[in-house]
């Protein structure tokens, strides 16, 4: 687990935080599979523990809908998207690694 | 996984109906396989799988995906709207589905294992939607740059080759040409190894030329060289113009040269139909008039035929051939004549050929002219493969041809001794300069299969058109213009000198021989007056005789009574 004090390199201009400070994420997965569950695994991880209360997380099964892939242009599996605050934000993969979850996703410094 | 059902026939084959690449192919691409397409930037592979598409929808009843990794849907909608393609249109009737696959680097971090499976789920469910039997990935390769060239997108993408030929659908991945010596820039060819097909587009002294070739083609015979191709207002055509070698047949029926003087010096009254005829000349010689009685002549005898011009605008050779009696508007206005006219810098030697042969191929002409074919630019042993195919096109076709070259008059041209064997039948224009005046001869250098005249005739253009004027040979041969006119008058005085000669020598011999008649009879008449005369003496001196006769009996009978 990192700290919360990681540094920011994109704190400065990077992300502005939505007016409610609300983190909505999307994860797309297609069906059942080991990537899939370890990426809402970790992905509920790190937002409890880093966004406590500030973050929306909706879990999108291409396998049932797969018109999605197109529309939201997946063509990895998991991906992550950060719909808010803007910009938005894109990672794939398991979200194994929680520097480049924290990085990636300009997470900002937890208000305190 | 289940078992690939199309590897059963090997030979299943789905036609991609671009022009002549389904005669390389001998029908197309492997159906239900994955075809490679390799080319560097700007060699037209997005437009190939695109007709490969739009020809499945509309011509063979095969919907199609086309997954875009590079141009957006709008993009590639407008940039085939020019050549006819209505992509709408085909989306709307559930033919086509395009789906624009953003891969954006700064948009995409990576945390933890991945796989490709939205692209499945996305190229499946577009597949399913409309029933595609034919799908292009154009071009993968933005994947790597998007993703990274790692083992997880290699897997992925041998995956995915694996899961197209499962579906059985017919794919075609184009794939950016890789540096020097490497097909494709990431290896793609690893992966798709039933049939690669390279698209290359070169540039030669300023012209670009694109060529096709298959590399590869499991389990099928296909043709292996270069073969240019072109794109235009007709979408793609390629070339599939190999010598088509001498195995045509042949025709015995003679077709006129537009020249009575022309057709007069061969044995044969004209050229075999088929056969191909060069008119060479340094400028100024009427080639291309000899080339406007040519198609005249035929469209007069109610054939259709196609002059290439490359170097006057169509409307300038009606003009100026009205100015030698040559009425070609009207043919034109009969559809029998048709002009093609382009700058020859414009496209590369054997893009000419491909647009020649289609107009060909569309109009049917019996006759053929270009004009003429020193125009164009390239490597001599380039042009003479390039007439090559052309004539033996040609030939197949049963086309009479006849190709205009224009040669520097000094000097005989080294293209030309080549291109001779390529002819038939080749007439030489000449200038011929004596006396400080310069006229025009002709000849027949060689006229395969018939005696020919041996003869360098003079002709003139006139308000009538080409007319050759009587040959004139004197002491040093033959004599053109002024030259001849003087010999001609020279002659002519000559001949009524020794006219006058002929004449003055009967009359002498009349008089002559009148004399000796008159002489003659006076002889007889004095021989006759003469024997009339002796005649007359001998009956004088009978008489005589007689008398004397009596006389003396008398005298004796009387003397002798006395005694």
């Amino acid at each position: 687990m990192t700290s919360p004090t990681t540094p920011d390199p994109m704190g400065e201009d990077g992300a502005e935080i939505s007016d409610d400070g609300i983190f909505h994420f999307r994860l797309y997965v297609a069906g059942q599979t080991p990537k899939s569950l370890a990426a809402i695994r970790n992905l509920t991880l790190l937002c409890d523990a880093h966004l406590p209360g500030r973050h929306k997380i909706e879990v999108l099964d291409l396998a049932e809908n797969p018109e999605l892939a197109a529309q939201d242009q997946i063509i990895a599996i998991p991906t992550l998207v950060r719909s808010l605050p803007p910009p938005l934000k894109r990672m794939i993969g398991t979200l194994s690694d929680p520097d480049k979850f924290l990085i990636g996703l300009d997470y900002s410094r937890p208000t305190s | 996984m289940t078992p690939n059902t199309t590897t059963a026939d090997p030979l299943r084959k789905a036609a991609s109906g671009i022009a002549g690449l389904d005669e390389i192919t001998f029908g197309g691409l492997p159906a239900g396989r994955p075809t490679l397409i390799a080319g560097a930037a700007g060699c037209g592979k997005t437009l190939f799988a695109l007709t490969f598409l739009v020809k499945g929808a509309t011509a063979y009843d095969e919907p199609g995906v086309f997954m875009s990794f590079e141009e957006r849907a709008d993009d590639l909608i407008d940039n085939v709207s020019s050549l006819g393609y209505d992509l709408p249109g085909l989306i709307a009737d559930k033919k086509l589905v395009i789906d624009y696959v953003r891969v954006e680097r700064s948009e995409i971090e990576q945390s933890g294992e991945y796989d490709l499976e939205g692209l499945f789920v996305r190229l499946g469910h577009a597949i399913d939607k409309i029933g595609a039997k034919r799908v292009v990935l154009d071009t993968l390769e933005a994947l790597f740059s998007g993703l990274g060239d790692g083992p997880v997108l290699r897997s992925e993408l041998r995956r995915l080759f694996q899961w197209l030929k499962d579906r059985g659908v017919t794919a075609v991945i184009t794939a950016e040409r890789g540096p020097e010596g490497q097909l494709t820039r990431h290896g793609l060819e690893e992966y798709v190894s039933d049939c690669v097909i390279a698209l290359d587009n070169r540039v030669d002294e300023q012209i670009t030329t694109r060529r096709l070739r298959v590399m590869k083609y499991r389990g099928s015979a296909h043709g292996t060289n270069e073969y240019p191709f072109l794109i235009d207002k007709g979408g793609i055509s390629v070339l599939p113009v190999t010598s088509a070698g001498l195995s045509h047949s042949i025709s015995d029926e003679v077709v006129s040269s537009g020249v009575a003087g022309i057709d007069a010096m061969l044995g044969v009254g004209g050229f075999y139909r088929g056969s191909s005829v060069l008119l060479s000349g340094p400028s100024g010689t009427g080639k291309t008039t000899f080339g406007s009685h040519f198609v005249n002549a035929a469209c007069l005898a109610g054939n259709r035929a196609i002059y290439f011009s490359f170097e006057e605008s169509p409307e300038q050779i009606v003009r100026n051939m009205r100015s030698v009696g040559l009425n070609l508007d009207s043919h034109v206005t009969a559809g029998l004549l048709r002009f093609e006219s382009s700058r020859p810098s414009l496209f590369g030697l054997e893009m000419h050929l491909v647009l020649m042969i289609r107009q060909i191929d569309q109009f049917d002409p019996a006759v053929v002219v270009i004009d003429p074919i020193s125009a164009f630019r390239g490597s001599e042993s380039e042009i003479h493969a390039t007439l090559l195919r052309l004539v033996d096109y040609l030939k197949v076709k049963g086309i009479t041809v006849v190709f205009n070259n224009l040669v520097n008059g000094d000097q005989d041209d080294r293209n030309e001794q080549s291109l001779s064997s390529l002819m038939d039948v080749w007439v030489g224009l000449h200038d011929l300069e004596a006396n400080g005046e310069r006229n025009r001869g002709l000849f027949v250098l060689k006229a395969r299969g018939m005696s020919h005249s041996n003869q360098i005739r003079e002709y003139r253009l006139g308000s009538d058109g080409v007319t050759l004027i009587e040959p004139y040979i004197g002491p040093h041969g033959v004599l053109t213009g002024s030259a001849r006119i003087v010999q001609e008058a020279q002659e002519e005085a000559a001949t009524l000198e020794r006219r006058d000669e002929v004449n003055r020598r009967k009359r002498e011999f009349t008089e002559k021989k009148s004399a000796a008649e008159r002489q003659i009879a006076e002889t007889r008449e004095a021989l006759q007056r003469e024997e009339a005369e002796l005649l007359a003496l001998e009956t004088v001196d009978e008489r005589k005789e007689q008398i004397l006769t009596a006389s003396r009996s008398a005298a004796a009978t009387r003397r002798g009574a006395t005694a």
